[in-house]
């Protein structure tokens, strides 16, 4: 992943001159000469039911000059459009905001971007305007500029601005969407971030799994591996440069440390043993797994780098998964040791297990939240549910209410859960993703089926 | 895969040199994909210690059957598991695998887990009817190969299974 180069310029504006000579990336409101455009407004389509709920409005992105670009095949300005698409489509789908996109907006001219017509939004009824421009550089790099401007107070909230590769152009989009969100609900952000997962084709009986990744919003999917063998369970490491993830190759079931640069992969241990379960450390320096020895399966911890793994649970039961707290003190993990299936929580190095769930059913899969303030888990009543509980087991809320919903993964904010829904009979697999409120619940557009989502961390 | 293209081609070889040989006035057809026969099945039926012979001998009971998350070899599981283990007694050259599965009404890296649980289970009475460890591998599919489809209790009980198979 090309860095992306980012400046917060908040209130603070910078003059032009004191950035240009620098490797940092210019973030700079359009000359206010170019204001003659006032009372030119082309008002593009005009949607009276759209504007009932104008909450926040995103109209398209202008530019300077409309210039070809690799990001767009219609130049910088179709581009514009794009990127306000891409941050509409990002609020909305977060459940909290109704934004109204540039699509039923009229465009405002590049002036307008650091100077907002307020009349032409303030009968419109928006509380939140958004503005933006993408200009494109002569060494073909797009810089983004982003404004939030409350039109109560008629000023500007925040604004930033990222310089990025044209192929990196919808990350200048997510960085967008989380500045606004991060900006009116307090929360840290969480768009700009990546997805693994499972891609499944195929009858139920002779399923086709491949390991496959996309964007938090489904877009600039690729699948990794061509599905000869099964590949299962991926975990993203915390710095987006390899995956960890379970493949039948060679004929029986091991964790692969997948680099995703070289396109090389490495067994996390040379055991002949079956290891499944994969998950990454906070910081990244360690995976846990889970190791069937003799058919009884414990926990386990090995360096990223190799070395001699260290067990963590003995139980004669099966002990399973882990998910580390985000300090990574701790480790909540899932156990039958008691008859079934329960979720327990232990010290990192392995002691001080003890049972956290003691409300009826069974408990699988816990995920403990990025925020470090809740478990997510799957609870097996009959049907199989998403739920939240806190890191003492109290508090237990229901998400979802599904045939067979499974496997949750946090978003790097700890705000929204996506999980995997199984259809019965059929067996087909599909990825959605809810709110805490459990009051929005939405399905992720995948190519094909989808199963075993794993929600990285915010870009780096 | 690799025998069998190398076979297809020296086929379609052999028969474009026949039709050379005639020296045709237009080009010949394309050859039809080479069907070879299959051999003949020997009047006494499958190779002897063979795991076609496993399978037609143990006439199903090459497969045990387990409860919800349970792994315990019952009377039923027993009689199978001695008939599979007179059979390996006989070909003391052969291996086998154990296949543990599991039905979809559970979560995934469980059912690896118990599905390991299941093969290590077949695999350890085996060990105790004699047949030597060293001839017995196992792995666990969980619940990822369904032999029956439904989404239903007959189909889980179907699923929830270790599944014994001769490495010919």
């Amino acid at each position: 992943m090309k860095k992306i180069l980012a400046i917060l310029l908040m209130m603070l504006a910078l003059p032009l001159a004191a950035q240009q000579n620098t490797a940092t990336p210019e973030v700079v409101p359009p000359p206010p000469e170019a204001l003659e455009g006032e009372g030119g407004l082309q008002v593009t389509v005009t949607d009276e039911s759209a504007w009932q709920d104008l909450g926040i409005a995103i109209p398209a992105f202008a530019t300077n000059a409309n210039v070809p670009t690799p990001a767009n095949t219609q130049g910088t300005a179709a581009l514009g459009l794009e990127l306000a698409r891409v941050i509409t489509a990002d609020l909305r789908n977060n459940g909290l905001f109704r934004p109204v996109g540039p699509d039923s907006l009229p465009r405002p001219q590049y002036a307008e971007i650091s100077a907002p017509n307020w009349g032409t939004w303030q009968v419109r009824n928006a509380q939140m305007l958004v503005h933006g421009y993408v200009r494109a550089g002569e060494d073909g790099r797009l810089t983004v500029g982003c404004y939030l401007y409350d039109m109560q107070l008629r000023n500007q909230l925040v604004r930033e601005g990222w310089v990025v590769q044209p192929a990196e152009w919808r990350r200048a989009a997510h960085k967008c969407a989380d500045l606004i969100y991060s900006r009116l609900s307090g929360e840290n952000p969480f768009f700009d971030s990546k997805i693994a997962y499972i891609a499944e084709t195929g009858p139920k009986d002779h399923r086709v799994k491949r390991l496959a990744i996309m964007d938090s919003d489904g877009a600039n999917h690729r699948f990794i591996t061509n599905g000869q063998t099964t590949a299962l369970t991926p975990r993203y490491s915390p710095d987006y440069q390899s995956i960890v993830y379970l493949s039948y190759l060679n004929g029986n079931p091991r964790i692969y440390i997948y680099d995703i640069g070289t396109g090389r992969q490495r067994l996390v241990t040379q055991s002949a043993n079956p290891t499944f379960a994969p998950r990454w450390s906070p910081d990244g320096k360690y995976i846990l797994y889970s190791m069937a020895v003799g058919g009884n399966t414990d926990i386990y911890r090995v360096s990223a780098q190799g070395g001699e793994s260290v067990r963590l649970t003995s139980s004669p039961g099966i002990d399973v998964g882990g998910s580390y707290s985000p300090d990574g003190s701790r480790i909540v993990f899932e156990s039958d040791r008691s008859g079934s299936q329960q979720v327990y929580v232990m010290n990192a190095d392995g002691s001080n297990q003890r049972r956290i769930t003691f409300f009826g059913g069974r408990a699988a899969t816990p995920e403990w939240s990025p925020r470090g303030d809740q478990i997510a888990f799957t609870h097996i009543v009959g049907n199989f549910r998403i739920a939240v509980m806190s890191p003492d087991g109290s508090n237990l809320r229901h998400l979802t209410n599904g045939w067979q919903d499974e496997a949750p993964t946090w978003a790097p904010n700890g705000r929204i859960i996506q999980f995997f829904r199984t259809t019965r009979g059929s067996g087909e697999a599909t990825l959605w993703q809810v709110d805490l409120t459990g009051a929005n619940e939405r399905r992720l557009p995948t190519p094909v089926g989808a199963s075993d989502p794993a929600w990285g961390p915010v870009l780096p | 895969m690799r025998h069998l293209i190398t076979a297809l081609t020296a086929a379609s070889a052999f028969a474009l040199a026949g039709c050379a040989s005639n020296a045709p006035e237009e080009l010949p057809p394309q050859p039809a994909p080479v069907d070879t026969p299959a051999p003949a099945p020997a009047p006494s039926g499958p190779t002897p210690g063979s795991n076609a012979d496993f399978m037609a001998q143990m006439a199903g009971q090459n497969v045990i059957y387990f409860d919800t998350d349970k792994y315990d070899v019952d009377s039923e599981d027993v009689a199978a598991l001695q008939a599979q283990a007179a059979w390996l007694q006989r070909y003391p050259n052969t291996t086998a695998t154990i296949e543990g599965h599991c039905d979809e009404r559970g979560t995934r890296d469980y059912n690896l887990a118990l599905g390991e649980r299941r093969a290590n289970a077949a695999k350890n009475y085996l060990v105790s009817l004699g047949i030597d460890a060293s001839r017995l591998r196992t792995v666990s599919y969980g619940k990822e190969r369904p032999v029956a489809l439904g989404s239903d209790e007959a189909a889980w009980a179907q699923n929830r299974r270790a599944a014994t198979i001769v490495i010919d």
